[in-house]
């Protein structure tokens, strides 16, 4: 009889102390890029935004193995939470951010519990149909969120009363980056318990999950909620760095993009955000100023090239050269 | 009375053309269990050549449909042999990822080949005018299309139905391993419907030049119609996209024409509550 061999174990080492330490590094680093690189806090603020929306849904498609093409509608609704508040009196950047967390976690809540029973191409759609939906109702409702040219007029008090929104942006630079560190570090501690590791079980293979005593249906329904709040603070920055919100916010559009974003950093793996929403930014910037054309070429090409070729994204491009050059050397 | 009648034949003309364009995304997702958001682009280029020839060639209405039909059919089957059939085993988020590209990359030539605008079609003018019948007055075009569309609809069922084609078709989507093992060659049995529904896509795209406007952005515009026809339909059924694309003409002009005010959010919560009550489609198949 062949002994079968135990499948490999993924070990969590803990980090230790100065490998800790060395982990904040690049964040201060990019904290001291305004002295470097002066005038682009505006775009590096856009960056970070689109980094942590990209987090949120790697909670989902990377770790809880749910693919969807509505994350924009989460993402709207926390632009238009902190919008319209602001438009109605509330203009506290704190208190905005985090009612438009606990909306886009209803939000996610009420359709997440009915979404989530279903798989496959009928969850896509009805991902899809959910965001279009939001998408109709922010169209429409002109008096609440000003339709189709936008919500005007938005502005926000000093953060904690202290810094004042500048005309330069330094303000929202800092401010987006402090928000994206603390989302970072929660989502790490999260795919790093117990629930995490349930999730990417999940994603393996549910029926196995089922029968170990797994609750899937209320552990899928607890990832989108919190992915849902954390899509919802990231539109209630844009919201807030950009005083303006637009329909785009919940578009298929942004669905898309963001989708193609992380896909392109590598998903399941934390640092793909941060790798694809720059590199996607700077590759549209470069190739849009032209004609618009050249960019959806340039990013249809891409795309396909990395499904057939190129699995994992640009992250699981380096890990396998990584492991290519151990294997050499070893 | 005279406006509810009129009414409901531009749904049922409006329904007839989603039919034909979203038949063949029904059959070949239940069929390969492919995601496949670029069915549009198929419908698109239909569209494209059909008006193309019809605009700058003067090549008459229905020759100008065979042949993008033709085309865009050799196109689809030549693609499903080069690169969709690498995907057939790979998840989910590969083939939505896939398509996506796929559609960028359409999106992009067209607007470089055609421009960015859209492309009207010039009627011939026997399809320009009125037609009255019993006392109503309909659009001829919209008459045409019915009449066509209701023709190939009746030829699609007699070959689903009663052909060894359509049968090796049905067998291979409830059991394609059983399918393969009686000696059904399954792999060209893709292409060929592969290629079939791009080109009943082209036709439908072709024929409703005038209903869904032809330009560049027409795959990602209407994508999620042919989608939603698919998903409340049923996949790799013939019959239940039908009913479906019949009650979605209906419900999204009925709203445009009663409630304009709304747009298309009944359109949205109703298929969103559709698929909650029936996951699997409308028709629950056997």
């Amino acid at each position: 009889m062949t002994t079968i061999p135990a499948p490999p174990v993924a070990v969590i080492a803990a980090p230790s102390g100065l490998a800790r330490l060395l982990q904040l590094v690049p964040w201060f680093v990019v904290a001291g890029l305004p002295l470097v690189l002066p005038g682009y806090e505006p775009l590096a603020m856009q960056v970070f935004v689109m980094i942590l929306f990209a987090l949120s849904l790697d909670l989902l498609v990377g770790y809880a193995g749910i693919v969807t093409l509505g994350h924009a509608g989460l993402f709207g609704m926390g632009a238009y939470t902190a919008g319209i508040l602001s438009v109605h009196g509330v203009t506290d950047p704190i208190v905005t951010a985090l009612a438009a967390m606990v909306v886009a976690a209803l939000t996610g809540l009420v359709f997440g519990a009915a979404m989530l029973r279903t798989k496959g191409l009928t969850l896509l759609m009805l991902t899809m149909a959910a965001a279009f939906l939001l998408y109709e109702i922010a169209n429409k409702a002109t008096g609440l969120t000003g339709g189709e040219d936008g919500l005007q007029g938005v502005s926000f008090t000093p953060v904690l009363g202290l810094f004042a929104f500048d005309f330069r942006g330094k303000t929202a630079f800092f401010y987006s980056l402090v928000a994206l560190f603390l989302v970072f570090t929660f989502v790490r501690i999260l795919i790093n318990s117990p629930f995490g590791w349930s999730l990417r079980g999940i994603r393996e293979n549910d029926a196995r999950m089922v029968a170990i005593g797994c609750p899937i249906l209320q552990r899928r329904v607890v990832a989108y909620v919190i992915s849902a709040a954390l899509a919802g603070l990231a539109g209630a920055l844009q919201a807030q760095t950009t005083q303006f919100v637009a329909l785009h916010s919940l578009s298929f559009e942004l669905s898309g993009n963001i989708l193609i974003m992380l896909i392109l950093g590598g998903s399941g793996r934390l640092y793909g955000a941060f790798v694809g929403v720059p590199a996607f930014m700077f590759a549209q910037d470069l190739l849009a100023k032209q004609d618009p054309a050249n960019w959806f070429l340039g990013q249809g090409i891409i795309l396909i090239a990395m499904v057939m070729l190129a699995p994992g994204g640009m992250l699981g491009i380096a890990e396998r050269a990584m492991a290519a050059i151990k294997r050499r050397l070893s | 009375m005279t406006t509810i009648i009129t009414i409901l034949f531009f749904a049922v003309a409006y329904g007839m053309i989603l039919y034909l364009i979203s038949v063949g995304l029904s059959v070949t997702m239940g069929l390969m269990g492919f995601v496949n958001l670029a069915h549009g682009v198929f419908a698109m280029l239909g569209g494209y050549v059909t008006v193309m020839m019809m605009n700058r060639l003067g090549v008459p209405f229905l020759p100008a449909l065979a042949i993008g039909c033709v085309l865009v059919a050799m196109l689809g089957f030549v693609l499903e042999r080069t690169l969709y059939r690498h995907l057939y085993g790979r998840s989910e988020l590969d083939q939505v990822l896939f398509s996506i590209g796929l559609v960028l990359v359409s999106v992009a030539i067209v607007r470089i080949v055609w421009g960015p605008l859209a492309q009207p079609m010039q009627l011939p003018e026997y399809l320009k005018g009125q037609v009255s019948i019993a006392g109503i007055t309909l659009p001829a075009y919209r008459l045409a299309l019915v009449g066509f569309g209701t023709a190939v609809i009746a030829g699609l069922w007699f070959m689903f139905d009663r052909t060894l084609f359509g049968a090796r078709i049905r067998a291979a989507v409830d059991n394609r391993a059983m399918a393969q093992s009686i000696g059904i060659n399954t792999s060209r049995l893709f292409s060929l419907a592969f290629g079939l529904g791009t080109g009943l896509a082209a036709l439908g795209g072709g024929l409703g030049a005038d209903v869904l406007a032809i330009a560049p952005a027409y795959p990602l515009q209407y994508i999620v119609y042919f989608l939603i026809v698919v998903a409340v339909g049923g996949l790799g059924d013939i019959k239940g996209p039908f009913v479906a694309a019949l009650v979605i003409g209906l419900a999204d002009t009925l709203c445009r024409y009663f409630l304009p005010e709304a747009g298309s959010i009944f359109i949205f919560a109703f298929v969103f509550l559709v698929l909650l009550w029936r996951p699997n489609g409308i028709i629950e198949r056997r």
